[in-house]
């Protein structure tokens, strides 16, 4: 998973950085790398016991009926039941990954045209630009605590603000987080809200445009139109990729707000279920913490393989143009 | 700016065109920005409306302003708000320590000191970048309760001990991209003046990395005044718990008169996201730049 996961710049990277390696290493090369080893201790020290250790322990723990009341050697083996229990008889299970996946297919293709969108329009170096960059950023800030989720839901409740607005329009509102079918969406505004932080990724995208390309563009009599699908979208590519990996990914893993809407129990009707929630509730609510490992491998698996889905299907539209990178 | 300045000047006719156009810009921003906003200032005006209010003033601002809110919020519990957050601020602060100090560390034998296997241990670094944190909390928690430390004498140990591991593998990975832009020259002279990995280290690659140190501190202050998985998780005391899981409280107690107590402490909680976003808006959104793109 290491290397499939890793954001375009690892390669690039770990070769540039290689060739003045032999350059100068002569006679302290002993002595730098024990001091390599020293710098590096508490990482590797985090490595093992809080990443490494504790994953090898809920695989392990994923093929048992662990509790947390009985002792870890008390345990007992029970094979793939675990497994076998999520694919075939737990309907909530299958019902949290279709919430999940539902939010990111929505949720996250919003929020990045939204973020495309402003970053376009604000493309134009005039005074105004800094300010309006980090007024739309601001949401990125705020909008993961659990205080904004406590604005959002009652925001979009009966007598919140989202209805007041309606009513301007004659239209009746509803209490909206009550409400199974839409309970989920309020969730995916709040989300598509925090559209900033790729847009701010897309603004320094869009400056690495050559304009020499748009010059070149209009010269051969392309539209605006045009342009932004023949020179914006294709150079913009690596950016997209890298906001797409990333925002899908984030989107996955969208708790605190399902967790502050149904005050931790996925409704209303499971309306809420995040696949992470669903995770929290079996460890941390009923205690099946075998169980909530095996879930927590099969969503880490699931991870790994949508990403190296997008790594494989990037080469057919990601564009990269040589040289841009240094 | 560069291409609508050569644009412009290819074609004679569009610097008028540009100008209403760019009035259009400004107004179809103002809206967005407006939308945007909009939430954040009906929470303001919200934490200051009476109860009555509330549910009948859906308005922006009060009518009759009443800061009593804030009181109320602030002892609406057992314990007083105030409490909270000391408990987030001291879990923040020591998260910042933590962060820098260890990811620093590590940078610095990623990016300028050669050893075994290096390369090897780059990668799962990069790997770890897109572990989900959900996926580790099952087993973490058997691990730290089995030790004793989770409802412990300090039960801020499971929220801090990763902290000082350098897990949060972003913040290695934006030093290390940052000092990849500090000259080898640098290093280079201060070796020929005697200097070892550490002196290197002491005297070059720590004072240029400020930067990069700073931008650090803030994110991993937000992210860990607004974190709320692993402190619900881990905290499970009232008198232990942090504001994000102090606000959970509200949302349990189900009497509608919370509300506007609710409203108020949910904005000071917000307070010092805020004024970090003020002070330090452009390294901000900046430092996501560097971060993820600029290699």
């Amino acid at each position: 998973m290491a290397l499939t996961t890793a954001p375009g710049p690892t390669r690039r990277d770990t070769g540039s950085v290689r060739p003045p390696a032999k350059r100068g290493a002569g006679r302290n090369r002993h002595g730098e790398g024990l001091a390599g080893y020293l710098f590096l201790s508490p990482w590797l020290l985090g490595l093992m016991a809080v990443t490494a250790i504790p994953m090898l322990l809920s695989l392990y723990l994923s093929f048992t009926n662990y509790d947390i009341l009985t002792p870890l050697s008390e345990v007992e083996w029970v094979g793939l039941a675990n497994y076998e229990r999520m694919f075939t008889s737990d309907p909530s299970y299958w019902h949290a990954v279709q919430v999940t996946l539902k939010f990111a297919l929505i949720a996250v293709p919003l929020k990045l045209a939204a973020a495309l969108g402003v970053a376009l329009l604000l493309n134009r170096a005039w005074r105004g630009v800094g300010l309006f960059r980090s007024l739309f950023y601001l949401p990125s800030l705020l909008g993961g605590s659990v205080a904004l989720a406590i604005v959002w839901v009652s925001m979009f409740n009966r007598d919140g603000a989202f209805n007041s607005l309606l009513s301007l329009f004659g239209i009746e509102g509803k209490p909206w987080v009550n409400d199974p079918d839409w309970a989920l969406q309020t969730l995916m505004v709040l989300a598509i809200w925090q559209f900033g932080a790729p847009m701010v990724i897309f603004l320094a995208g869009l400056k690495q445009v050559p304009t020499e390309l748009y010059e070149a563009a209009s010269v051969d009599g392309a539209s605006k139109v045009s342009q932004f699908w023949n020179v914006t979208l294709p150079m913009l590519s690596p950016v997209i990729f890298f906001n797409l990996v990333l925002e899908t990914i984030n989107g996955f893993q969208g708790f605190t707000a399902a967790f502050v809407l149904s005050n931790g129990t996925g409704g209303p009707v499971d309306s809420t279920l995040m696949y992470t929630l669903n995770l929290y509730i079996s460890g941390f609510t009923n205690l099946e913490m075998g169980y909530a490992s095996a879930m927590a491998w099969v969503f880490l698996l699931a991870i790994a393989v949508i990403t190296a889905i997008f790594f494989s299907t990037g080469r057919f539209w990601v564009h990269y143009s040589d040289g841009e990178d240094r | 700016m560069t291409a609508t300045a050569t644009t412009a000047a290819t074609r004679p006719r569009a610097p008028r065109r540009a100008g209403r156009g760019q009035a259009v810009r400004l107004v179809i921003l103002i809206a967005i920005v407006a939308v945007v906003l909009y939430p954040l200032f009906w929470m303001i005006g919200t934490s200051v409306k009476s109860q009555e209010e509330i549910v009948n003033n859906i308005g922006l601002l009060p009518e009759t302003f009443t800061p009593g809110n804030y009181v109320d919020g602030w002892s609406n519990f057992d314990l007083s708000f105030g409490r909270f957050f000391l408990n987030s601020a001291m879990v923040s602060l020591l998260t910042v320590v933590g962060n820098a100090v260890s990811c620093l560390l590590a940078a610095y034998a990623f990016a300028r000191l050669r050893f075994r296997l290096r390369g090897v241990w780059f990668a799962v670094m990069i790997g770890t970048l897109l572990l989900p944190g959900h996926v580790l909390i099952v087993p973490q928690y058997i691990l730290f309760r089995s030790l004793g430390l989770v409802g412990g004498e300090w039960p801020y140990l499971p929220l801090l001990i990763p902290q000082f591991l350098a897990t949060e593998a972003f913040f290695v990975f934006l030093m290390v991209q940052f000092m990849r832009g500090i000259p080898r020259e640098l290093d280079e002279a201060a070796k020929i003046d005697g200097a070892n990995a550490f002196g290197i280290f002491r005297h070059v690659i720590l004072p240029l990395s400020r930067p990069a140190l700073v931008t650090t501190a803030i994110f991993s202050f937000i992210w860990t005044w607004n974190d709320f998985f692993r402190q619900l998780v881990f905290l499970s005391d009232l008198e232990d718990y942090t504001v994000p899981v102090a606000l959970t409280l509200f949302i349990d107690s189900t009497s509608q008169s919370a509300v506007g107590p609710m409203f108020a402490m949910s904005v000071l909680s917000l307070l010092p996201v805020f004024l970090f976003f003020l002070a330090f808006q452009r390294m901000l959104v900046e430092g996501i730049n560097t971060s993820g793109l600029k290699g």
